[in-house]
């Protein structure tokens, strides 16, 4: 039988790719894309730690600001929210439950198209108008609205992202509702699709926010109307509620389907079926509905009232909770287990460590006491990279691991991909742990230049991202080798029991010749 | 572990001691049970996986204890934030005001500096606001920081436990300057406070008058000395021939005073050619602007 590769459809060229409603040729398009701009977005990283160690060597300040907001764009509008969702939950969603494709194809095409187009405007306010714009991924006004760099273009950019990732989610809670196999009920499901079921409801409902936000700092650019200038009667305390009511359920976006490939990965190599499915299932939807009534611990120090502070400190500390209880539960599948450790295991691990660092570091500075003091410091940068870096992505590099034979037929060897993720991992600690004690001791963010106290710790972290590049051009190099020369895979190279590993390596274009029945649940080893 | 250099530093440093301890034993226990199912159900010790599929009690110890640990955690930092917010009746109020890239500190009898002074063991409250974006006012040494927005008043207090001169940072990003917007909180002996508090000081008129600039902030962007920074520089600027820019149209002017003195009350009005459109409308009285005018045409 034809993989879907080898079998494109009506059309040939570029057109059989961007003219595909092909669930699994989108997401390897989306793949494709999300690797590109994390790759620039690392590099801008780079460079930004590179500054640290000499301000002014390589840049100045106002071209660092530039840096900083661009890296931050790119990587939370580019790569981190349509993410996992986009790529592998656009390639596995429908072979977990067991359908032909997604519920509306046409309206997927529609979302990466959409994708595209966000990241053209994203990228071409860099060159035009005033330049790149120097206002920090959070768009803060009135700092927003005054500044002379084209923040309307970018905005729009992200705006029109928005709509991709509204479709996505639209898409996915539809297909999951409609297009599960026979048999295949809600608690047969793989988790991983439970995670993107919670996910898709916070893309839905929380996405329409930052579009209108976004839509009124244009306005206020271009017409001068006052929603958030305090000179025209607007209020700049309304534009930060308004942007986390959206960026933080957006966290959740990024990490719940994280969660999902961890729930995916532990079982298949502990040879074990996972502990507590229900648990795990439900503690996604938890953290998908406490995490929108949280959004206010991204202004414990905004001025507004202590009493707000504390009720959102109280429902911050509560979303721990299901967090907490997955990651008791991979914990309780490695027990008893018969467990290989093989690459995409060893980054799936590493996520449980560094979320849970992240975690952890969360709850320090939700104490509504303690936030005083590490508020918008270097503690914050080394916290919600320890999450989403540490989190998404070492989550989505399992991914990467564990589906690459299913999704490029081919294998990669295993030693080099061990070594990267060695080198990698220990990079990852070195640049950010150094930042969790130089925000104790209070650097704060966005500091282009700093007093000479910070420098030793400044120095430790730009070594760390040296270390952590070093580790990511190991194991890319170890996958492009893969994908040009790599040893057939065979179709379930890892002893998986979900539904994708039973279908050949790359799937066909119909993904199952017959519709599966299903009879049992996602995870038996026996 | 525990700093003693205000009374809200020692209270944020207790508290974090607390929650990081409590957190910290969790991530050791987490860690080590990983490590320890890694060694001891490898498949070569044991090769055949034991299908548990959950245990209900394990899975409510699991539930209760988090719960139990977060609700503690929340308390602890509930309880002391009130603390941290709520200045005592005879505290000194200060009004601070943040702007693109400086902090002016004005107090009750009128008195501006661009340092912050306070006596030592006196509560000391702050009221701030900002003349143009978000600004964060952060005494990492003092554990606290809010925010300084444009159209609110917000505030912080703290009592300053030993005679020093710490760092004061922004902390909200707030553009090219951001990282070099700091000052310096003086902690001084209360008879030198009382001293500097009440006299206007020896100095001479000039030296008045760049007293007054560095109070207002505007030598955070102007020099005196004719190096060039974020603005033109003060020095000789009476009579200097400058390009500027009025609603968008360029012409050349010659400084004079009636330039300088709507420059202070209207920033905006003219821009100097090349120079960004960022300085704020920072509030002067009619003889603050006469000796800010006296002192720019003595600066040659």
């Amino acid at each position: 039988m034809n993989t879907f590769y080898a079998d494109p459809g009506p059309r040939r060229g570029l057109a059989a790719w961007m003219m595909s409603t092909d669930h699994k040729r989108i997401g390897i398009m989306y793949l494709a894309a999300l690797l590109l701009f994390f790759s620039i977005g690392a590099l801008l990283g780079v460079l930004i730690r590179l500054n640290l160690i000499s301000p002014g060597t390589f840049v100045q300040a106002h071209n660092y600001n530039r840096l900083f907001t661009i890296h931050g764009i790119i990587m939370i509008f580019l790569f981190i929210i349509p993410g996992i969702p986009a790529s592998f939950g656009n390639f596995f969603l429908p072979l977990h439950i067991g359908a032909r494709d997604v519920a509306f194809p046409r309206i997927n095409r529609l979302s990466w198209w959409l994708y595209l187009a966000g990241a053209v405007v994203v990228l071409e306010s860099l060159f035009f108008g005033g330049g790149p714009l120097d206002t920090g991924w959070t768009f803060y006004a009135p700092y927003s609205i005054q500044t002379r760099t084209n923040v309307s273009m970018a905005v729009f950019g992200v705006f029109i992202l928005g709509f991709s990732s509204i479709l996505t989610g639209l898409n996915f809670i539809t297909t999951i509702h409609r297009l599960r196999a026979p048999g295949m009920t809600w608690h047969r499901m793989p988790l991983f699709a439970w995670t993107l079921y919670a996910t898709g409801w916070v893309q839905l409902l929380a996405t329409p926010t930052i579009a209108i936000t976004l839509l009124l700092v244009i306005l206020e650019r271009f017409f001068g109307l006052g929603f958030f200038d305090p000179s025209k009667g607007g209020d700049p305390l309304l534009f930060e509620h308004l942007f986390w009511i959206y960026s933080h359920p957006a966290v959740y976006i990024m990490v719940l389907p994280a969660m999902g490939i961890i729930s995916e990965v532990v079982p298949v190599f502990a040879r074990k079926v996972i502990f507590g499915y229900r648990v795990v299932a439900y503690s996604a939807l938890a953290i998908a509905s406490v995490g929108y009534l949280v959004w206010g611990h991204h202004m414990f120090t905004s001025g507004m009232s202590d009493t707000a502070r504390v009720v959102f400190s109280f429902f911050t500390f509560l979303v721990a909770v299901p967090s907490g209880m997955k990651v008791f539960n991979w914990l309780g599948t490695l027990y008893k287990g018969s467990i290989r450790l093989d690459a995409p295991l060893l980054f799936a691990l590493s996520f449980i460590f560094l979320f849970s660092v992240g975690g952890l570091t969360g709850l320090i500075q939700s104490a509504v006491a303690t936030n005083l003091h590490l508020h918008s410091t270097y503690w914050i940068v080394a916290h919600f990279h320890y999450v989403m870096f540490g989190g998404m992505g070492f989550s989505f590099l399992a991914a990467l691991h564990y589906w690459f034979p299913k999704m490029f037929g081919r294998m990669y060897r295993e030693r080099p991909a061990k070594i990267g993720w060695l080198v990698f991992f220990l990079g990852f600690n070195i640049l950010y742990f150094s930042m969790f004690i130089l925000g104790y001791n209070g650097m704060p963010r966005r500091y282009y230049d700093y007093p000479p106290q910070y420098f030793t710790g400044q120095l430790v972290s730009t070594i760390g991202s040296w270390v952590l590049a070093a580790g990511l051009i190991i194991i890319f190099r170890n996958l492009i080798v893969a994908f040009y020369r790599g040893p057939k895979a065979p179709d379930n190279p890892w002893g998986g029991s979900t539904l994708e590993w039973q279908v050949p390596s790359p799937p066909p274009r119909e993904n199952f010749e017959e519709i599966p029945v299903i009879t049992r649940g996602p995870y038996l080893f026996e | 572990m525990i700093s003693d250099i205000s009374n809200t530093a020692a209270k944020v440093d207790l508290a974090f001691l607390y929650i990081t301890g409590m957190s910290v034993v969790l991530l050791v226990l987490i860690t080590s049970f990983m490590v320890y199912s890694l060694v001891r159900y490898n498949v070569k010790r044991h090769p055949r996986a034991e299908q548990i599929e959950g245990n209900v009690a394990t899975e409510i110890i699991l539930t209760v204890i988090p719960v139990i640990l977060v609700l503690v955690m929340f308390y602890i930092g509930w309880t002391n934030f009130s603390y941290l917010r709520n200045a005592p009746k005879d505290a000194i109020p200060v009004t601070v005001r943040g702007m693109m890239w400086s902090w002016h500190f004005e107090y009750k009898n009128g008195k501006q500096n661009d340092v912050l002074n306070v006596p030592v063991g006196k509560p000391v409250e702050l009221i701030l606001t900002s003349a143009d974006v978000i600004h964060s006012f952060y005494i990492p040494a003092f554990r606290i920081k809010e925010d300084a927005v444009p159209g609110m008043k917000t505030h912080l207090w703290f009592k300053a436990g030993e005679i020093g001169s710490y760092d004061v940072f922004c902390t909200e990003y707030c553009g090219t300057g951001h990282s070099h917007m700091v000052s310096k909180v003086v902690v001084m002996a209360q008879d030198a406070f009382d001293k500097w508090y009440a006299g206007a000081g020896a100095a001479g008129k000039e030296n008045k008058g760049l007293q007054l600039l560095q109070a207002k902030g505007c030598l955070g962007c102007h020099t005196a000395d004719g190096a060039g920074k974020i603005g033109p520089t003060f020095k000789g600027i009476f009579g200097r021939k400058t390009v500027i820019l009025t609603n968008g149209k360029e012409r050349e002017i010659v400084v004079d005073e009636d330039y300088i003195r709507r420059s202070v009350l209207q920033p905006a009005a003219d821009i100097v050619k090349g120079y960004p459109n960022i300085m704020p409308v920072i509030p002067v009285t009619k003889d603050e602007l006469d000796t800010i005018v006296a002192t720019l045409e003595e600066l040659k």
